[in-house]
């Protein structure tokens, strides 16, 4: 057999830059709030200083002899366009010319901050941080030269690769200047660039990883080859919690070249980040992995969910939302609000489970030698990598090294090592080193799933048809049922569009009522905000429907007037606010009425029945962005309805990359269609019920929307998350639409339950 | 069982099983790794690839169909990256993670050689089979007709 060449990551990983990091005393991984780089690291530099390779003033940045700039990017790239995106904001404060700039993934490793990449936080969590990163290269750059023309450092200023001295004419190299800068002090005080300076952010980028992705060079998880390595799958119990009583590995063994059957360890809940389990194959490539595995023989218990199924679950929760729960936001008397109203408008609302079902099926590679463990990883979260790998092997956190590749699509799913930590565990049975390879089928049936949820919502409307009372019920498996055991929601998911939603209404309460999970519940691409901004959007159109009034004037009147939000009036004492202050970020109607007129204006709202179309909008903050949609369905020829156009308009603040800001939008409106038309996860007896694309269904080329329109609506605020926000007002845009143009209201998802789509 | 593979112009002897999938002799046997699993149903088209200049989803073809057959994979449709195709993609910049478009590419390039003016139709029914959970799609409609058009010029 053949075997290629060893091959990792040539254009994201480059040699050297591990070096600085040998030796560092690391923090302990931290999961909440982002910790930020230091801008500084005495360490790296003085490392730097003392062999001659340049300027090195912290992790991120380094400036060689030759005049190459090295950027880290310590966020994993799943198409987002993060590796686009932040290493620019270095570069631009640096002054490097773009053309020069070599961006490098960096490990997982504490010394670089938070680099779970989630909750659409790279851009709005490290804006500045980074900024100060490159801003304290080129003062030392700048410092340097001025030292050598006997200047004053002020009167110098860094821009296309070299500084300048404009009163003299003269001007150095970046990699001239190097070797001189990297012995001179660190600053203390870093001063930004005025932003006006800043040349690429902002502006529409280049794609970095662009041309490897289309000549097949890209490197994701499952690309990464190490001599000698075998390729494992596994068989893992159905039901979660599951194990394996008993297995029989002589047929898998007998497969030509399968090397070893190898149990795995049952977790134990609450499940966080363990492995499921069951029984691995191991062979010399992955088809004889498959064969293998094809021809185990196991029994499996069921373990504490086997009785799941979530069709009767569906009554669970439905009652749950008939009975109060804990009020988490309450202003006015709701009960007396609704007892003195003239009518009420009741819906209930279902969203059922959903599978993240990345493009790439997760993938990880671990070598063991005994001591030392070193993976690779299509993963969002290598700080967790390292720590489960080191936990799951009885290893110090310096002995794990954790390499990030490309992500094939993570929305969520890669923030679990799960699998990396299933390599882990099979390197060091089998003493070679293994990638664990999961098919289709183990992806949609071992997902850590969106969470199903019931909401149940009732206005009362005085007798002009003012809404004067508002009460919200949710219940869903919150996904602290992964990591405790729990059935009742931290406010990081009743934020997203039950807390925190405007509401020009005297009297409102909402409530979380308690559900238990039998399923791996996780975070998918936007969370909670998918179904509240589904319930909440939708009922604002119901209560329009039911007084016969325009859409937008009632979506608008309960926004309410232009103003800041406060906690009183939304009556909690506290919102997290996606991890940021609500002086820097508050809740400004202002931004939510621009975006909603907008929208409205550029889809044509008053002309909505033109040529046989009927829209739909809907309005959502998330990840402190402002969003609004609008969707036009039509008849289709085969009596389908189609979704025909579809305009995102969006206030997201200061931007980095313009372009990625619109292909995130743009794959956000297809992501949510896709989920709102077909997508649903059921489970019988505790196991997942669709296996592929040919039961998870996904939005294909011809069902697409055709056109989708991004705007973006000017801000020069603080920036705001990117990756997640588009994803909510579509699904409630899209039921307004097909009520427009149907009568029908759609209050379960998806909606190939009630319609042919 | 020995297979001769002819991938993007290089002849390969492998000594495998017949009935292994196409995808899998190019990734772990051949070291090709730019074609890609996605399902190995025929369900996604991440695996397409060119079998004597014909798309087929490589995760559900035996190896032993293309038995002394031309393969032609993401890394042989050019030399460089410079078929219209890979241009149009970079120019419009369609990738988002990136992971569906050498199935996306592959099938596009088998279109545009049967068919170098292809309607919006032509290319939704052409690449119907290839899913993007990016939502690309948009993008890949241009794409396909910017790389048509740029392909009339050429000749
Ligand atoms: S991997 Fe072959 S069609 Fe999906
Ligand atoms: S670009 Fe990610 S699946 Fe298509």
């Amino acid at each position: 057999m053949s075997r290629p060449p060893i091959r990792l990551l040539r254009r994201s990983f480059i040699a050297g830059l591990g070096g600085a990091l040998t030796g560092l005393a690391l923090g302990s991984f931290a999961r909440a709030a982002p910790t930020l780089p230091s801008p500084v690291d005495p360490a790296a530099k003085a490392a730097a200083a003392a062999d001659g390779a340049g300027l090195r003033p912290n992790l991120f940045v380094h400036v060689t002899p030759s005049g190459a700039v090295q950027i880290v990017c310590a966020r994993s790239e799943m198409g987002q366009g993060v590796r686009s995106s932040l290493p620019v904001l270095i570069a631009d404060e640096l002054g490097a010319d773009m053309g020069r700039v070599e961006v490098v993934q960096a490990p997982g490793d504490a010394a670089y901050g938070d680099q779970n990449t989630d909750g659409s936080h790279s851009v709005r969590g490290f804006y500045d941080a980074l900024r100060k990163l490159g801003a304290c290269a080129r003062m030392m750059l700048i410092a340097a030269a001025a030292r050598q023309w006997r200047v004053a450092p002020a009167t110098c200023v860094a821009h296309d690769h070299a500084v300048h001295h404009e009163a003299s004419g003269r001007s150095l190299g970046f990699g001239e200047l190097a070797i001189a800068a990297a012995k001179l002090p660190v600053p203390k005080n870093i001063l930004l660039r005025p932003k006006a300076e800043l040349l690429h952010v902002g502006k529409e980028l280049p794609l970095l990883d662009g041309p490897a992705m289309v000549d097949g060079s890209a490197i994701y998880g499952a690309d990464v080859l190490i001599p000698g390595m075998r390729t494992a799958v596994i068989a893992r119990p159905p039901v979660v919690g599951g194990r394996a009583t008993a297995h029989d590995p002589i047929k898998a063994l007998a497969v030509p070249g399968v090397r070893a059957v190898v149990p795995l360890p049952a977790p134990t809940p609450p499940f966080a980040f363990q492995p499921l389990g069951g029984i691995a194959v191991v062979a010399d490539d992955t088809w004889s992995a498959l064969r293998g595995r094809a021809q185990l023989e196991i029994i499996w218990a069921p373990g504490d969910n086997g009785e799941y199924d979530s069709e009767d679950y569906r009554k669970t929760l439905l009652a749950a939302v008939g009975l109060p729960g804990v009020v988490v936001r309450e202003v006015g008397d709701v009960t007396a609000g609704l007892a003195g109203a003239a009518r009420q408008v009741e819906a209930v609302y279902h969203v059922p489970h959903l599978a993240h079902a990345t493009m790439e099926p997760p993938a990880a590679v671990a070598r063991f030698d005994g001591q030392t463990c070193e993976v690779w990883a299509t993963t969002q979260n290598p700080q967790a990598s390292r720590k489960s790998v080191a936990k799951a092997l009885g290893l110090d956190e310096e002995n794990v090294t954790v390499h990030v590749t490309l992500l094939g699509g993570g929305f969520g799913r890669k923030s679990k090592p799960d699998y990396v930590v299933e390599a882990a565990l099979l390197a060091r049975a089998t003493g070679a080193p293994v990638r664990v390879q999961w098919t289709r089928e183990d992806d949609i049936q071992h997902d850590y799933y969106h969470t199903v949820s019931t909401q149940r919502l009732v206005a009362g409307l005085d007798a002009q048809g003012k809404v004067v009372a508002w009460e919200h019920r949710t219940a869903f498996p919150p996904i602290g049922s992964t990591f405790s055991d729990t059935g009742l929601s931290a406010p990081g998911e009743l934020q997203q569009g039950v807390l925190d939603v405007p509401l020009a209404i005297p009297n409102v309460r909402a409530e979380n009522c308690e559900a238990r999970a039998h399923a791996r519940i996780g975070w998918l691409r936007s969370v909670a905000n998918i179904y509240h901004a589904f319930a909440v959007q939708s009922f604002i159109a119901e209560i329009a429907a039911a007084r016969g009034t325009d859409p937008r004037d009632t979506l608008l009147e309960i926004v309410g007037p232009p103003r800041i939000v406060t906690l009183q009036e939304l009556g909690v004492e506290s919102l997290p606010n996606y991890d940021q202050s609500l002086d820097e970020h508050p809740i400004d109607t202002a931004r939510h009425r621009r975006v909603i007129e907008r929208v409205t204006e550029l889809a044509d709202w008053d002309n909505r029945q033109k040529n046989g179309r009927a829209l739909g909008l809907a309005v959502h903050r998330s990840f402190l962005t402002y969003v609004a949609v609008v969707v036009s369905v039509v008849h289709g020829p085969d009596g389908k309805i189609r979704v025909d156009e579809v305009w995102s308009c969006l206030d997201a603040g200061t931007l980095v990359n313009r372009e990625r800001v619109v292909s995130q939008f743009e794959g956000a409106v297809i992501f949510a269609l896709s989920h709102a038309l077909y997508g649903e996860i059921t489970m019988q007896q505790g196991a997942t019920v669709q296996s592929n694309f040919r039961d998870f269904r996904l939005m294909r080329l011809p069902e697409a929307p055709r056109k989708i329109h991004v705007e973006i609506v000017a801000d020069d605020g603080p920036p705001c998350g990117v990756g997640e926000p588009g994803v909510p007002p579509v699904a409630p845009a899209l039921a307004n639409a097909i009520f427009a143009l149907t009568g029908q209201r759609v209050r379960d998802l998806p909606i190939a339950r009630t319609l042919k789509v | 069982m020995t297979i001769t593979l002819h991938v993007n112009g290089k002849p390969h002897v492998l000594d495998i099983d017949p009935q292994m999938p196409l995808l899998w002799a190019l990734r772990d046997h051949v070291g090709l790794t730019g074609t890609k699993y996605g399902c190995g149903q025929a369900l996604c088209g991440a695996c397409v690839v060119h079998l004597d200049g014909e798309a087929v989803r490589s995760c559900v073809t035996p190896v032993r169909r293309a038995d002394g057959r031309a393969v032609t994979t993401i890394e042989g449709l050019s030399p460089d990256g410079s078929h219209p195709l890979q241009k149009a993609w970079v120019e419009l910049a369609v990738p988002q993670c990136g992971f569906c478009q050498a199935g996306q590419i592959m099938t596009a390039a088998a279109l545009l050689a049967k068919n170098p003016s292809p309607s919006d139709e032509d290319i939704d029914t052409s690449l119907a089979g290839n899913l993007c959970r990016c939502g690309t799609y948009l993008r890949i409609r241009t794409a396909v007709k910017q790389a048509a058009a740029a392909g009339g010029k050429e000749k």
